[in-house]
């Protein structure tokens, strides 16, 4: 036979480059999230009035709030991408490992988030003028993100198997994702106003204890949510 | 090369299965018809490793299902009404991805020769969401044969297709059966079924009720049989 | 069509009893504690409720898994009572908790850890519901149903001490003295015994329920085959 099964890695990357090369083409999850995020800080702005005072004590919520808005906006379009012309059984028709094709979806979502972050960063660091660009801060997001799409990318695969799968990615998603997004929220404000590091620490290993469970349930339990 | 016992399936209380016995010798093209709702589309799904079957044993390619899945999905290639192609890339970028996902060692030869086979070679730098259907459907042909495989599946792949898009389908389809391969295709579209299959079965309700090889049937006529066989 | 068994009905009055046992000493037997007053009362039903609440996610969870492992449709009836029983519990135990924070902290709510938890694992289990009424696969309703009570399980702790780096004023009744400028109180020994006969009496209700919905559900399933098959 000359077809062997190629490796996890392989697939996981073929799955990976097909996402980017489309995404890199049609450009629409990117340009809906972005679209998407700066209108949500436009609606923060005026909604909270983040003059000089209040900005240093909600730059935090406001960015993830709006990277958690703009996170299911992708989770959910990538998703549909492969559930609409039969892709998904494309992906399931082939000799991989079904976490694979967890970890390939998971990696591109989170590219995808990733870029937005990395716009919506400056964009907000110009229009407020403060400097978001912190070490911590970016590891936070990374870590924050990481949790988020893992939860995300297995809530999505399902989402988009029920009959109203519109508006189920974030009822599902949200109460689940809770303790990522508020353990991103205080550790990200934690460094942006300077605090002790020990008063960091506690929700950064929140973050990691996240990611580590929301990284390793997925792996397990993938192939009951796309399987038949 | 495929073989199913006693093969049930369920959604919930509901059977759409009830006791398959179907077998397929290497090389024959069997067409599977029926009425809507007969249960043609589950049972491929369940040979394509689709669907767990509720009872029963599967076979593909030597394999059991679904326990040796991975085995039989390698030997595996499956063309359903829906053209399992990504919008957003091109002819050679949509078999490329399929050919990495099959772990395909020359990919670049192995895509030339599909896209010439199924005639698209002059539009292999086209995005398919250019393509027409018929066009469409002939590319998730080549798709589904990127990693040769040595069986085939076939769930309605002339649904919404016009005249000249059915019959350019045809030779695609005939080349692809000329390999030696054993193919199964499910559809309602009798004249096309005679046409290609050596073999008819025929399901409702969940069994199969008739079978017939081409030459058992030249003097009567594959519409007279299958209207028999469903109202039996 | 079998009737209730003798064993559910005894428990029923069972389960009666106790409440009205778990009521007198509620409202009668036990002290009125000194600061909060009558009041104070409503701990030993919101502690009741609480526990079997959480008792019916931990046992979701589990049953969850157990399905997925065994396919056994069972265990997914078992996990749709354990929640749904759990969800009304845990829904009493928010107001109950409501009505003493009125005078105990001057507020109907406040965003305290364990009440900001209870009211997301409450969402969670909200989803929960909508997410399964929009599959129609029972199959699957019930794989998707076991993955997500997991997740809740799970995250559901984690909401819980995260919600606590920000902030907490919710009492630690049992094993800790400096929570009494909070509301906190210790017990005497009949608050004690009050206390504990309402974690069993509503244990005891716990199970009555739970084997009234499984039998529901077992109805449930017989009357939609009966519906199969009168429309067969």
């Amino acid at each position: 036979m000359k077809a062997p099964s190629p490796s996890f890695f392989k697939a996981m990357m073929a799955i990976v480059r097909k996402d980017l090369a489309a995404e890199f083409r049609s450009r629409e999850l990117l340009s809906a999230m972005l679209v998407f995020s700066l209108l949500v800080i436009i609606i923060f702005n005026f909604a909270l009035e983040l003059d000089v005072k209040v900005r240093e004590s909600v730059t935090a919520g406001v960015l993830w709030t709006t990277f958690a808005f703009a996170g299911t906006l992708g989770l959910n379009r990538s998703m549909a991408v492969e559930k609409d012309r039969g892709c998904m059984d494309g992906l399931l028709l082939a000799p991989v490992d079904r976490s694979a094709i967890y970890f390939g979806k998971a990696i591109s979502n989170l590219a995808f988030m990733l870029v937005v972050e990395a716009i919506v960063l400056p964009v907000y660091s110009m229009l407020y003028n403060t400097n978001l660009f912190q070490p911590g801060l970016l590891l936070v997001i990374l870590l924050g993100s990481i949790g988020y799409i893992a939860v995300g990318t297995l809530l999505a695969a399902m989402s988009v198997q029920t009959r109203t799968r519109d508006v189920m990615l974030p009822i599902l998603l949200f109460p689940i994702a809770i303790p990522v997004l508020l353990a991103a929220v205080k550790a990200s404000s934690g460094f942006l106003n300077g605090a002790e590091f020990s008063e960091i620490l506690a929700p950064l290993n929140l973050l990691v204890v996240y990611d580590l469970i929301f990284i390793a349930i997925p792996l397990m339990f993938f192939e009951y949510v796309v399987e038949e | 090369m495929i073989e199913t016992k006693k093969l049930v399936k369920r959604f919930g209380l509901k059977i759409v299965l009830r006791g398959v016995d179907f077998s397929v010798q290497p090389g024959e093209f069997v067409a599977l018809l029926g009425p809507n709702g007969a249960g043609k589309t589950t049972f491929l799904r369940i040979l394509a490793s689709l669907s767990r079957p509720s009872l029963g044993e599967v076979t593909v390619a030597n394999y059991k299902l679904p326990d040796q899945a991975a085995q039989v999905r390698a030997k595996l290639g499956v063309v359903s009404h829906l053209p399992l192609l990504y919008p957003d890339l091109t002819a050679e970028e949509n078999l490329r991805f399929y050919a990495r996902m099959y772990g395909i060692d020359e990919q670049e030869k192995r895509i030339t020769e599909v896209l010439n086979m199924v005639g698209l070679e002059h539009r292999r730098k086209d995005l398919v969401s250019t393509f027409s259907r018929g066009m469409q459907q002939r590319l998730a042909i080549g798709r589904a044969v990127v990693h040769d495989p040595e069986v085939m599946l076939f769930d309605e792949p002339y649904t919404g297709l016009d005249q000249d898009a059915s019959e350019m389908l045809d030779d695609v389809l005939r080349s692809v059966a000329a390999k030696g391969r054993t193919v199964v295709m499910t559809s309602h579209d009798l004249a096309r079924a005679e046409d290609l299959a050596t073999r008819f079965d025929i399901l409702s309700r969940g069994v199969i009720v008739a079978s017939a090889r081409h030459e058992d049937i030249k003097n009567t006529n594959l519409l007279a049989f299958y209207k028999k066989a469903i109202e039996s | 069509m079998q009737t209730k068994p003798t064993a559910l009905k005894i428990l029923d009055v069972v389960s009666l009893i106790l409440l009205g046992i778990s009521t007198y000493l509620a409202l009668f037997f036990a002290p009125t504690e000194a600061v909060m007053g009558d009041v104070q009362r409503v701990f030993y039903f919101h502690i009741g409720t609480a526990w079997v609440g959480l008792l019916g996610f931990v046992i979701a969870a589990v049953a969850g898994i157990v399905y997925l492992i065994t396919k056994d449709m069972r265990w997914d009836r078992f996990e749709v009572a354990a929640v749904e029983v759990s969800t009304v519990f845990f829904f009493i135990t928010i107001v109950l908790g409501s009505i003493w924070a009125r005078p105990a902290w001057n507020t109907w709510w406040t965003w305290d850890p364990r009440l900001t938890t209870a009211a997301i694992t409450e969402l969670i289990y909200i989803a929960y519901f909508m997410l399964r009424q929009g599959i129609e696969d029972p199959e699957k309703r019930a794989r998707f149903g076991a993955v997500y009570t997991l997740l809740g399980g799970l995250s559901a702790p984690l909401t819980f001490m995260v919600i606590r780096l920000f902030r907490t004023i919710h009492p630690v009744v049992i094993g800790n003295a400096s929570a009494a400028a909070e509301g906190g109180f210790s017990m005497t020994p009949d608050m004690r015994t009050a206390f504990f006969f309402a974690l069993f009496a509503f244990t005891v209700i716990f199970v009555d329920m739970i084997w009234h919905r499984l039998r529901l559900g077992a109805l449930e399933e017989k009357v939609e085959q009966l519906k199969l098959n009168t429309s067969l």
